[in-house]
């Protein structure tokens, strides 16, 4: 046990590690955001809404199917994709041709639906969900305690962060999807099914907030509000991180979660505000955010 | 993107002239809802009544950005809010007199609103709405924390006073007609703006901003200034509905209430001058005699905001006045 800045070290590598989590979340919700943004020209502010239904989603499979976390950590974020692909197909088609702010009010009616739904039958307070058995317990590093399921949880979403990536900007699908960005009536001249690619990439965007669902399910716990509670923030690392590219949605999202903790040590007040005010400071400096093409 | 594509779809002509179409029509409506006022306490609950009218200019004020620039603010519960926790301040612990704490309201979320716009012009459409929300939640996280807002409990108990320490607003009679004079000042400031050669400039970016600049036009200090007028009348709102219900609250400047603004205005429909006041009505008595359903309202709020996106664009006034055609 030492200190560093009169702070004991256990405190602040473990409000570190807590950015980190938070960090994961973020990086994972913008990234969502971030592609779904490319594709369809929405921000999907029901975002939040299907992080909070992948959690439950899984609180529910457990409950009432015995279904473990291992299982719910491919079926949550396939099951709330297929509700997204059916959302898309129902409400967000018919507003694409429209001002692109209709789709922002369009989903954030949906998103009022959603948590309204679930506040009536799971009211405002949190269900609990067991951190699976075999992440239990954790490991004395010297300097702190690392709870297995924390670093299972950095581990993961930084994986499945790249993997994102690496499908995006070098596979030939994502070639397809990045030129579909561009140009989408010379892709479909070309004979791909671009509406289809829509639909699956907004499946595939809600898919990731199911997934930062479940893997916050054990930590937080599961409650209606989880998904408003966060949006805010992750529109803010969007716009810190420019919407230009997918790899600076992922590092914002990483580094504003730490900056978050590390407020927390230093000057606690400012922990729920920072990320706003690091927000403000940007737009000073670079308008399109730090990684963007455009404003 | 087409012209017939744009968030407003009402463009309104200039009915300053009464004897023109436009003017009588605007006339007319205007007549209609001075009547519906001056009966409203009689058949309605008063207070019900005056809280409808400060949510109706609050919806207004936004309604200056949306259909006239159109800018689409999701958080200008930060300028309600904010106005709302000042103007409280000001009656309560520096002893103001009520038209004074009102215009120390005024004067913050004034305030408040050239820097949020100052931070946020220069973004378009989508990023614009997304800094709105970022910046009004930090507003509400800082009124969360400060010490003069005493946190989950609000300022309460604000003194009505007298105005201009002679009108004793502790009489339901004399508070009414205050509240509605504020209210049709409001009403009438936005309809004089958007009358205006400035307000004409607006329309102007809104339709085609890359045009206007090349007519020469400082896009960004007309939308900066409209963007703080919007401010203004919207913490002009906040500020009488503190001195109305007495007390201010963090559901002034939360996010909900940026979200209730936004449907009050496309419920009754954006870019006409009536549509926010009748959407302001619908939403407030929604919540009213629906709050003993709970969160169904949230439901019902949303499905309304679904509908509205998807079925009907132009809102209820807009619909009506295209059948009428009326420009109200």
């Amino acid at each position: 046990m030492f200190e560093i800045f009169g702070i004991p070290s256990q405190a602040l590598f473990g409000q570190l590690l807590l950015g980190l989590i938070n960090g994961s979340f973020y990086a994972l919700l913008s990234l969502g955001l971030a592609v779904i943004f490319g594709m369809l020209n929405i921000i999907n502010f029901t975002h939040g809404a299907q992080y909070m239904m992948g959690a439950f989603c899984a609180y529910l499979l457990l409950q009432y199917f015995g279904i473990n976390y291992w299982a719910a950590l491919v079926i949550v974020p396939i099951v709330i994709g297929v509700l997204g692909i059916l959302i898309e197909r129902l409400f967000l088609q018919h507003v694409s041709k429209l001002d692109h702010l209709y789709g922002l009010i369009l989903t954030f009616g949906l998103a009022l639906i959603i948590e309204g739904l679930f506040r009536n039958y799971y009211g405002s307070s949190g269900q609990p969900y067991q951190v699976p058995e075999a992440l239990q317990g954790g490991r004395n590093l010297g300097f702190m305690f690392l709870p297995n399921y924390r670093a299972w949880v950095i581990v993961f979403s930084a994986f499945v962060c790249f993997s994102t990536w690496f499908t995006i900007e070098k596979t030939k699908l994502g070639a397809y999807l990045r030129a579909a960005t561009e140009n989408p009536a010379l892709v479909r001249a070309f004979g791909v099914n671009v509406p289809r690619m829509i639909t699956l990439t907004y499946g595939f965007g809600v898919g990731l907030a199911a997934l930062a669902g479940v893997l916050a399910a054990p930590i937080n716990q599961v409650r209606p509000g989880m998904g408003a509670d966060i949006i805010a923030v992750v529109f803010a690392v969007v716009v810190i991180g420019g919407m230009g590219s997918i790899l600076g949605s992922i590092v914002t999202g990483f580094v504003l979660g730490v900056v978050e903790g590390l407020t927390k040590v230093f000057y606690p007040e400012a922990s729920n505000t920072v990320v706003f005010v690091i927000m403000a400071i940007v737009l000073l400096i670079k308008p399109a955010g730090l990684f963007g093409k455009v404003a | 993107m087409e012209k017939s594509h744009k968030m407003s779809t009402n463009p309104v002509a200039a009915p300053t002239n009464p004897f023109t179409r436009e003017g009588r029509e605007f006339g007319v409506a205007f007549l209609i809802m001075l009547v519906l006022i001056g009966v409203a306490p009689f058949v309605a609950y008063p207070f019900f009544v005056m809280q409808a009218l400060c949510f109706a200019l609050f919806a207004s004020a936004f309604n200056l950005l949306i259909g006239y620039v159109g800018l689409l603010s999701f958080g200008h519960a930060m300028f309600l809010g904010s106005a709302s926790y000042v103007c409280a301040h000001a009656a309560k612990v520096w002893g103001l007199e009520p038209e004074l704490a009102i215009l120390v309201g005024v004067a913050c979320s004034a305030f408040l609103g050239l820097i949020a716009g100052a931070l946020s012009i220069r973004s378009q459409g989508i990023y614009f709405a997304m800094i709105t929300v970022a910046l009004s939640q930090m507003i509400y996280f800082f009124c969360v924390e400060a010490p003069f807002t005493h946190g989950e409990d609000g300022i309460q108990a604000v003194p009505q006073g007298y105005v201009f320490g002679l009108i004793d607003l502790s009489k339901p009679t004399a508070l009414y007609l205050f509240t509605a004079a504020i209210f049709l000042f409001g009403f009438l400031a936005v309809y004089r703006t958007v009358n205006s050669p400035f307000g004409e400039i607006l329309k102007a970016i809104r339709e085609n901003e890359p045009r206007a600049i090349s007519l020469g036009y400082r896009v960004a200090r007309y939308k900066l200034a409209a963007f703080v007028l919007s401010a203004a009348l919207a913490g002009l709102a906040g500020a009488t509905k503190a001195i109305v219900v007495q007390n201010a609250s963090l559901t002034d400047v939360g996010f909900a209430m940026s979200g209730e603004v936004v449907l009050m205005t496309l419920l009754g429909g954006m870019g006409t001058l009536y549509g926010p006041v009748v959407g302001a009505l619908v939403v407030v008595s929604m919540q009213n005699y629906l709050a003993q359903y709970g969160q169904w309202v949230t439901v019902i709020q949303g499905a309304v905001f679904v509908a509205c996106v998807l079925l009907f664009r132009r809102g209820i006034v807009g619909e009506i006045g295209k059948a009428l055609k009326w420009s109200i």
